[in-house]
């Protein structure tokens, strides 16, 4: 069976008005995702996670352009959609989830209004079908009296409420692919756990693809069936969420997994990656963990390393750690 | 269903009643008590508002030695009654100024989202003929369109809206770009709302509190423009009465110790005015939420 979502090879570069600075915000990514599993992509800030996510929706900023590569949804290459096909395809067949919902709800109409408001424009569908349609789905994440809620507006409801409502209106449509960016990181612990659930519940109830986008490597342990490592653009590593965590190839992986806490650790101090992530614009030659890399080789300050399988699903980029 | 329609419209009306406090009275009891005059010119005049008698020239107010409790504020030059005219006028000075408000708000409010939202060439193409229209001089600028296309009330109310849609174009224009980094915007676009739906339906509704602050606010400054311009000759068309020609009429008299003739006009404008301008700034004190929380 081919993949709900993969990509070959995608590129995304921002160039400055001149053209004199490119910087390569994702650079020569490729994975790939089933119906029904979830994506983890970890990094840390500026590694070019969010721009992975606007470039499979095709909504870059203009100073951001394709620089080469497919995006694959469905089997149709969605770099080759007119703009009026994209808009089509965006809310309808793939959802995304912001970074920060708590401001994602326009606070001068009811609830019901909005999250009716995807079908309304996707399908057509009457208002009075469309408020009823909404009702439900507050119910589906969990919201209670929702024939009394669906009238209300945004500033009645507390912040885990609008958060699970704006998880209600991206599943409105029931899209095959849903794009979470960093969708808890304005929530406390236990709303946060709370909102997990229901994104795995309704990624179990509706069959969703769903992509995760985040730098907390517990909530990728928690809920991905695969992880993808970025680091400067490319993707370092890519597999299975159980291999990566147990056997992690990439000396980045490795010291990502090194610096979180853990409960009985018995070490007295926590791992640190020395050094500065890189400036995307001034990438050091060759592998541009290089720098910071206690691994490195000579070959590593040469020359990018190529994507090496290590297992059935799992590749690395590292010229060191697979042998 | 728990909540009706009904129970919607009473939390409506309930909040709606709680902003009103704080409200200037005296002038919106003037401007109520203007409007109701204007409407009910017809019925309220003593006398015609544009045949006069001339054996009755320059009757004083009723108070003031010679006048009669017939003609309460005098006559003019052609024995017109000053009251009446002044009703009438009223009538002028209202429908001028909130059609023009209204015509230019919308213009205004149009151009503005669009510049703001689409950005690029759009932007770039309505923002400089905005600041070409702002660098023209305002009045002059009214008075040669004036003199273009010919007085009339309908005339007076296009000029008023072609000269001040400029303000509105700005200012909504700069809200825009805010808005147009809100979240709720960007995830409309994420669901895949086309730009006119997003302009219709997240940009309009938010923009519509500034639109409607500046009107109230430019609602002076459209009053005594038509005012100025039928001061001028080139506005309302005599015999008609409006404010500006009868302080045209009367300055000739002002000499003559005839000041009814421009006093009464002249302080009808400044109520007017002073009265729209001081409920612009309730509203926007009201409306705008940073200044609300001074």
């Amino acid at each position: 069976m081919a993949p709900l979502l993969e990509l070959r090879n995608l590129s995304t570069h921002y160039v400055s008005q001149r053209g004199t600075r490119v910087v390569k915000a994702v650079d020569g990514v490729s994975l790939a995702l089933d119906a029904g599993e979830t994506l983890g992509v970890v990094g840390e800030s500026g590694s070019g996670k969010s721009t992975l996510a606007l470039s499979i929706l095709r909504l870059l900023p203009t100073a951001a352009a394709n620089a080469g590569g497919e995006i694959l949804f469905d089997g149709e290459d969605l770099l080759k959609k007119s703009a009026e096909e994209m808009r089509r395809i965006r809310g309808k067949r793939i959802a995304m989830i912001l970074q920060d919902p708590m401001a994602s709800l326009n606070p001068l109409f009811t609830v019901g209004d909005q999250v009716g408001e995807g079908l309304r424009v996707h399908e057509g569908t009457t208002k009075r079908r469309a408020w009823e349609r909404a009702t439900e789905l507050l119910r589906a994440v969990r919201i209670t009296a929702p024939e009394t809620r669906v009238g209300e507006y945004p500033h009645q409801m507390s912040g885990g409420m609008r958060q699970r409502i704006v998880g209600a209106m991206a599943i409105a449509c029931e899209p095959q692919l849903l794009i979470a960016d960093e969708p808890t990181t304005s929530l406390d612990l236990t709303i946060q756990a709370q909102y997990l659930a229901l994104l795995r519940d309704l990624q179990r109830d509706h069959g969703l693809g769903l992509i995760f986008i985040t730098h907390n490597l517990g909530i990728v342990a928690k809920m991905c069936d695969r992880v993808a490592v970025m680091y400067g653009g490319r993707l370092v590593e890519f597999g299975p969420v159980r291999k990566i965590f147990d056997a992690p190839r990439h000396p980045y992986t490795r010291a990502l997994l090194e610096s979180i806490p853990r409960f009985g650790d018995s070490r007295q101090r926590l791992t640190a990656i020395g050094g500065q992530p890189p400036d995307l614009s001034a990438l050091p030659l060759g592998c541009s963990f290089h720098p910071r890399c206690p691994d490195a080789v000579d070959q590593c300050r040469a020359e990018a390393p190529p994507e090496t399988g290590v297992d059935a699903g799992h590749v690395s980029r590292c010229w060191v750690a697979p042998r | 269903m728990a909540v009706t329609r009904a129970d919607r419209l009473t939390v409506a009306w309930r909040s709606a009643s709680i902003n009103l406090q704080g409200m200037p009275v005296f002038p919106v009891a003037i401007l109520v008590g203007l409007g109701l005059v204007a409407i009910f010119a017809g019925v309220l005049a003593p006398h015609s508002s544009e045949v006069g008698n001339l054996g009755e020239r320059f009757k004083p107010p009723a108070w003031q030695q010679g006048g009669t409790s017939n003609f309460l504020l005098g006559t003019d030059h052609l024995g017109r009654d000053v009251l009446s005219r002044l009703m009438f006028g009223a009538r002028v000075s209202i429908m001028v100024g909130l059609l023009a408000v209204v015509v230019a708000g919308t213009i205004g409010t149009a151009l503005g989202i669009l510049s703001g939202y689409m950005g690029r060439w759009v932007d770039q193409v309505i923002m400089r003929v905005t600041d070409t229209w702002l660098a023209l001089p305002a009045l002059t600028f009214a008075i040669f369109l004036a003199a273009v296309v010919g007085p009339s009330l309908w005339n007076i109310v296009i000029i008023l809206s072609a000269v001040y849609w400029t303000r509105y174009a700005r200012v909504i224009r700069g809200e825009v770009l805010s808005l147009k980094e809100r979240e709720f915007v960007r995830l409309a676009i994420v669901a895949g709302c086309s730009k006119w739906t997003i302009m219709r339906r997240h940009i309009l509704p938010n923009v519509l509190n500034s639109a409607i602050v500046l009107a109230s606010l430019q609602l002076g400054v459209v009053i005594i423009t038509e005012a100025a311009l039928s001061f001028l000759g080139v506005g309302v068309p005599p015999p008609q009465a409006a404010w500006g020609l009868m302080l045209a009429d009367g300055k000739k008299g002002l000499m003559a110790g005839y000041w009814w003739l421009t006093v009464l006009p002249g302080l009808c404008i400044m109520m007017m005015v002073l009265s729209a301008n001081l409920l612009g700034d309730w509203l926007r004190v009201k409306l705008d939420p940073q200044l609300r929380q001074l």
